[in-house]
């Protein structure tokens, strides 16, 4: 695609006032969900068009942009969303997050913390936490209206009838600044703790659906449980087989039709960070080092 | 030894270059040029110009080359190029009773003025395969019009027709002075205007469509629809520029147009009258105008009092599901890396699995 006849990060003037305005919105409520007119974008639908359009309006010459995609920033889709924006904005990248002062992503928040300026734009495919249990969007509306959230209670409760446990283990409902039930996009229920109190500003950009809504920096955020049955996040027995690092989120890699797996970090930034640093896990190649940042940086 | 996937860079140019080749096809073959698509498959751009929401025939057939003949590619390849371009303001309404007529029938009236107009159809072909296309046969003569009886007949619509023995409802807008609104530039929340829901059916996948007006024939959501005309042509397209005040032309576009004529018993004090179900799609699209007016028809359910739960009266079901970008785009997208998410539940299952195989042992050791 040429560069030339489009706007400065695709979108014209106008779409991005309104884009912003609905973020201005979202960020003054937060956890709710606001309307906003989604364009349709040069990419399908469910493929991260509303964490682009929010990009897109927020987006200066001045930002350094990380995006990843399950964590890494070598998947094919953060690839090409990077490359969207590199080829349309002429933004710098990065896959470091610390340099970065816009993070788009899907399914993961990045191990290291987040940092007060930063802003992490999430891709939600359904912005509804109620939508598998109630499918209409007019009733929706009409219980987080009313604060009523009996029905997202009954379903955690009857998990744990059936199955001893809560059985969300990603997009784990989440109750922002005591008010709204949020759905914190498909990430694992892992992340849910690092939004919490986050300096960072999060937005949600659902672009099918068309709804923007936003965690501000330093707000409460509680994942749903019940005293009995306090939430707990996913740990696992091994560090990564690369990095060794511990209490981080693993992908489980399959080496052989015979059983044999391998744990290994689902944040590659953080893991090719501290493999620079000279940690190593049980099965990392000797003498290969990473060097981190390699991919994608550059204009 | 695994390290860190990397690759996905050059994966996708790759991938890019490999689909380039693939749409060339063999080079021996001579290439399609988009005129060529425009002209000889001209029902495939008038899908696209009409579910993409965009009327521009050559653009349509860049599109449907690009896409290599996949139609809801080439329909999100218009819209992706449609939401870039300004917009300058609303036409005046089209008239469609001014239509320069190509086809026009009707199924309520023998004979009427205007007359029945076959026009360009496959309805009475028989479906044979024409090995003769292939072999390049020659065209047989063009029809000409009799034009002993000088100028058309005019062509006044159906429903007006009925409208003048007010045997059909009256339909106006709620406000001729207020903007059409824009489905387009602002989020549609429900319950919808009729006005959003004609736009968005309008752009809706014709499949989907024709699938739902097909149930409303089988029983679910019944509307006793009789085709009071269906016509294709020509009409001009005007615009009212601030500065000069009146109406401009700026141009023409071919557009099929479908009124069902729907049974409907007055209720209270509304004497008996036919009920409308309208449908209105770029290009010679019948299939998708009919499909269209039986929709919009059964959506009208609650507002005439006869909602029973069908799908195709269910206006959030049927509006929230008819645009094929976004259903592609969604039901593509699970081929996406989810495996983070996947991580998640092994996770879980396995835990499950473990405990369920600890409450079992005490059981077996008794």
């Amino acid at each position: 695609m040429s560069t030339t006849g489009y706007n400065f990060a695709y979108l014209d003037e106008q779409t991005k006032r309104m884009i912003r305005r609905a973020i201005l919105k979202a960020i003054a409520i937060p956890g709710y969900q606001v309307p906003f007119a989604s364009r349709e974008m040069p990419m399908p639908y469910g493929w991260g068009t509303g964490g682009v359009q929010v990009t897109a309006a927020i987006i200066g010459h001045d930002d350094v942009l990380k995006v990843i995609d399950q964590g890494s920033d070598d998947t094919t889709n953060a690839v090409s969303i990077r490359k969207f924006f590199a080829k349309t904005a002429g933004v710098a990248t990065t896959t470091r997050t610390r340099e970065a002062t816009i993070i788009q992503t899907r399914h993961r928040i990045p191990e290291a913390p987040l940092r007060e300026g930063q802003i992490i734009v999430y891709q939600v495919p359904i912005p509804e936490p109620l939508r598998f249990l109630e499918p209409r969007e007019t009733e929706t509306r009409r219980l987080h209206a009313l604060n009523d959230y009996g029905l997202m209670h009954v379903k955690l409760y009857e998990d744990i009838a059936r199955h001893g446990h809560i059985a969300t283990t990603y997009a784990y409902p989440v109750q922002v600044a005591g008010r709204y039930v949020m759905d914190p996009s498909p990430i694992p229920k892992f992340d849910n703790p690092k939004m919490h109190m986050s300096p960072a500003l999060q937005l949600f950009g659902a672009g099918r659906e068309k709804r923007i809504y936003a965690v501000p920096p330093h707000t409460p955020v509680k994942s749903l449980d019940f005293d009995d049955h306090p939430f707990a996040v996913q740990h696992f027995d091994k560090p990564c087989a690369l990095c060794g690092a511990e209490r981080v989120y693993l992908d489980e890699v399959v080496l052989d039709d015979r059983g044999g797996r391998m744990f290994v970090c689902s944040d590659t930034d953080y893991c090719e960070e501290r493999r620079a640093q000279g940690h190593a896990g049980a099965m990392a190649p000797d003498g290969a080092r990473a060097q981190p940042g390699e991919a994608g940086h550059g204009r | 030894m695994y390290v860190a996937v990397k690759g996905g860079e050059a994966a996708i140019d790759n991938a890019h270059a490999l689909l380039a080749h693939r749409r060339r096809g063999d080079p021996a073959v001579p290439e399609v040029a988009p005129a060529q698509i425009a002209q000889q498959l001209t029902l495939a751009t008038d899908r696209v110009m009409a579910e993409g929401s965009l009327y521009d025939p050559g653009l349509a057939a860049l599109a449907v080359k690009q896409a290599r003949g996949d139609l809801v590619e080439a329909v999100f390849l218009v819209r992706a190029f449609r939401t870039t371009l300004p917009r300058l303001g609303q036409s005046v309404p089209v008239d469609t009773s001014a239509m320069a007529i190509e086809r026009r029938i009707s199924a309520t009236y023998k004979d009427l003025p205007g007359g029945q107009v076959l026009g360009p159809t496959f309805d009475y072909t028989h479906r044979l395969i024409d090995f003769l296309l292939e072999a390049g046969a020659e065209l047989p003569p063009l029809p000409q019009a009799d034009m002993k009886a000088g100028a058309p007949e005019p062509s006044p619509r159906v429903t007006d027709l009925l409208g003048g023995e007010s045997l059909i409802e009256r339909e106006t807008r709620p406000d001729d002075e207020a903007p059409a609104p824009d489905i387009t530039r602002d989020p549609v929340s429900f319950p919808a205007s009729r006005a959003e829901r004609l736009q968005m059916l309008a752009r809706g996948d014709e499949g989907f469509l024709l699938a739902l007006g097909y149930s409303t024939q089988r029983g679910f959501g019944r509307t006793h629809p009789f085709v009071g005309e269906i016509r294709f042509g020509e009409v001009p397209v005007e615009f009212v520029p601030e500065e000069v005040g009146f109406a401009v032309p700026l141009g023409s576009m071919r557009v099929t147009e479908c009124q069902m004529v729907n049974q409907f018993h007055g209720a209270g004090d509304a004497p008996p009258q036919f009920t409308r179900g309208y449908g209105l799609v770029f290009g010679q699209c019948e299939r998708k105008a009919m499909a269209m007016s039986l929709v919009d028809r059964a959506l009208r359910a609650r507002e005439l009092g006869e909602y029973s739960g069908a799908p195709a009266q269910d206006e959030e079901f049927v509006l929230s599901h008819c645009d094929n970008v976004q259903a592609t785009g969604f039901v593509e997208h699970l081929k996406l890396p989810h495996y983070v998410d996947f991580q998640a539940e092994l996770d879980l299952v396995r835990q499950l699995r473990r405990e369920h195989e600890a409450r079992r042992a005490p059981e077996a050791a008794e």
